[in-house]
């Protein structure tokens, strides 16, 4: 009976929206775009006016940049209140820390490798090695209304936040040195040949014509597919399958959803780099989609399970996000409605079956990211119109297959590409340094392990705590001498 | 003087607390526990996992009397803190070697 509801309330909702679907998609939009948008689309204007920085335009990105620069600890919440307590600090760092790492590693040489000159289409030159030439004057083949800078430190918030949202699946069992030198070589080894690949001029991602606004490629199918390897590569967590392993502060993990969703605006309207009509047509798309997959997946929930669970609502809210942002540029509102919706029952299905497998993908980070994104990179050959975006591209029901054919391709090599690059990563970390934690540090929680931490100290009394003269090198307190556990288990 | 130690449903607290009161015991320490008999635990859906968590929450109330109010007080908190259905809790009682009163450093009966 309940399921009959819940599929009754899907079908309405069904034809709901297609009526309105195919009324608006015969009449153009209203934000025929005047303005040439300069967006990650491929196509680039014929003729090159001298760069002039727009107030405007430049105040949309600095914001668009703090506003993803929050979804990075915003993650940290989301999956810190998932894991155990006793991993809180422990989860919670691993998406901190990327702040560091990337950051530097971002203006030493990153956006140079993402952004800069391109050498064969698959990789940026050198050219802007510290941030060398990258000065406040606009260019014009990326963003030519605003300061280099601020595409700089906008984009850097995007390489920041992706090798973070790796950590979900390997939960509670890495080390803290080697998962820092894990996002260190990801970053350079992946994410900035697969950003220069789709957004970098002369990419070859970019020169097929794929479409990807905002990261669907990028960011989200490169880190889930990443996330598969390296939950592959570690192995389960201890008691896996026979231990109760709850999340222990759901509370912190809806804030961080709703911090997330926030900071999305800046990541899919931030990247129309523009402070205009495309930035609002993202902007829209993009609250669409979370609502509607955050309703699909509550639903579906509601009806195959017999409760809506909160953790559902949020993590269909970011399912929603996931699969709307490589679509965000250039889809219409009731597209987003569809792209959200069957993104939540796509990634509720995926998240469902994902026991079966057997791996241990601690926090769906394949389920939501490399399942929506890849939903979301399709949906994008299916859903793009030039009516919204006259720089982007038409897809399937907008008279042009080809597009969802690039897509397809484009996608597969994201996954190859990924998966084996991180293989590779995770084989010469672990030979070199070990990944795991021991069995100990890992039973103990990473916080006390890793960090000599505490997440929680909510007891009103702790006994004798006297302070100590403590050396930096003597050894941890444990009843046996923990060793480095072998990777595969 | 005999301990009552009685594991109860949580909600009961303040039936047991005032039956204790009625019958002239002021004094008592109460720890949140978690624990199963027979009372089947509940179940968890986090993100499609659905996990079996057996503990029930409960409260332990610890009272210590004198042996003669041991019968009355076992009987108070088992009427206090009786729902009928599975899960109401047990009363354990043992034997106190000795008790002392700290601010006056009484010990015996005294102290109780």
């Amino acid at each position: 009976m309940k399921r009959l509801i819940g599929l009754t309330l899907i079908a309405l909702f069904a034809f709901l929206v297609v009526p309105a679907y195919s009324a608006e998609s015969g009449t153009p939009a209203p934000l025929m775009l005047a303005q040439a948008a300069t967006t990650e689309a491929p196509a680039a204007p014929a003729e090159t006016p001298p760069p002039k920085v727009d107030t405007g335009d430049t105040a949309w990105i600095l914001c668009s940049a703090a506003l993803v620069m929050l979804m990075t600890p915003a993650l940290g919440l989301f999956y810190g209140g998932m894991v155990r307590r006793k991993n809180v600090l422990g989860t919670l760092m691993q998406s901190f820390v990327a702040l560091g790492i990337v950051t530097i590693e971002w203006v030493i040489i990153g956006y140079s490798m993402s952004f800069g000159p391109d050498v064969g289409g698959l990789i940026g030159d050198l050219s802007w090695l510290g941030l060398n030439g990258v000065g406040l004057e606009p260019n014009a083949d990326y963003a030519a209304t605003i300061p280099h800078q601020a595409f700089m430190v906008f984009q850097m918030m995007f390489a920041i936040i992706t090798p973070a949202l790796i950590s979900g699946a390997i939960a509670e069992r890495i080390k803290f040195s080697s998962y820092i030198v894990f996002i260190a070589l990801w970053a350079l080894l992946i994410y900035n040949p697969i950003a220069h690949w789709v957004w970098g001029v002369g990419g070859w991602i970019r020169n097929l014509g794929a479409l990807d606004f905002a990261g669907g490629l990028v960011v989200h199918i490169s880190s889930g597919v990443s996330a598969l390897a390296a939950a592959l590569y570690l192995g389960k967590r201890k008691g896996y399958g026979k231990e109760l392993m709850a999340p222990h502060n759901l509370t912190m993990t809806i804030t961080g959803a709703a911090i997330l969703w926030f900071g999305w605006f800046g990541f899919n309207a931030g990247s129309a780099l523009t402070a205009g009509g495309l930035a609002v047509s993202a902007f829209v798309v993009t609250h669409i989609a979370s609502a509607a997959a955050a309703l699909a997946w509550m639903f579906a929930e509601w009806s195959h399970r017999g409760k809506p669970t909160a953790l559902g609502v949020a993590s269909g809210a970011v399912v929603g996000l996931v699969a709307i942002t490589p679509a965000s540029g250039f889809v219409s509102p009731m597209s987003a409605i569809i792209i959200g919706a069957v993104g939540g029952l796509i990634c509720y299905t995926a998240v469902s079956l994902k026991p079966r497998f057997g791996y241990d993908d601690s926090l769906d980070v394949v389920g939501v990211h490399a399942v929506g994104g890849t939903w979301g990179a399709l949906a994008t050959g299916l859903f793009a119109s030039k009516l919204i975006n006259p720089a982007g591209g038409d897809g399937l029901f907008f008279g042009n297959p080809g597009q969802l054919g690039i897509q397809a391709i484009t996608i597969l090599a994201a996954w190859v590409y990924s998966f084996a690059v991180s293989m590779v990563i995770l084989k010469v970390i672990d030979m070199v340094m070990g990944l795991r934690a021991s069995e100990e540090e890992e039973a103990e929680g990473l916080d006390l392990s890793q960090h000599g931490e505490t997440g929680y100290m909510l007891d009103s009394f702790s006994g004798k705590g006297s302070m100590e003269e403590h050396s930096p090198h003597s050894k941890p307190v444990y009843a046996s001498t923990s060793t480095p556990a072998p990777a595969q288990r | 003087m005999v301990k009552i130690e009685a594991v109860i449903k949580p909600f009961r607290l303040t039936e047991v607390q005032e039956a204790l009161l009625a019958i002239g015991i002021q004094g008592m320490t109460v720890l949140e526990v978690k624990g199963f008999g027979r009372q089947k635990g509940h179940v968890e859906l986090y993100r499609g996992a659905e996990y079996r968590v057996d503990f029930v929450p409960k409260l332990l109330i610890i009272v210590v009397v004198q042996d003669a109010l041991a019968e009355v007080a076992v009987d108070a908190i088992s009427k206090a803190a009786y729902t009928g259905k599975i899960g109401d809790g047990k009363i354990f009682l043992s034997k106190v070697d000795d008790v002392m009163r700290i601010r006056t450093r009484e010990v015996g009966v005294e102290a109780v």
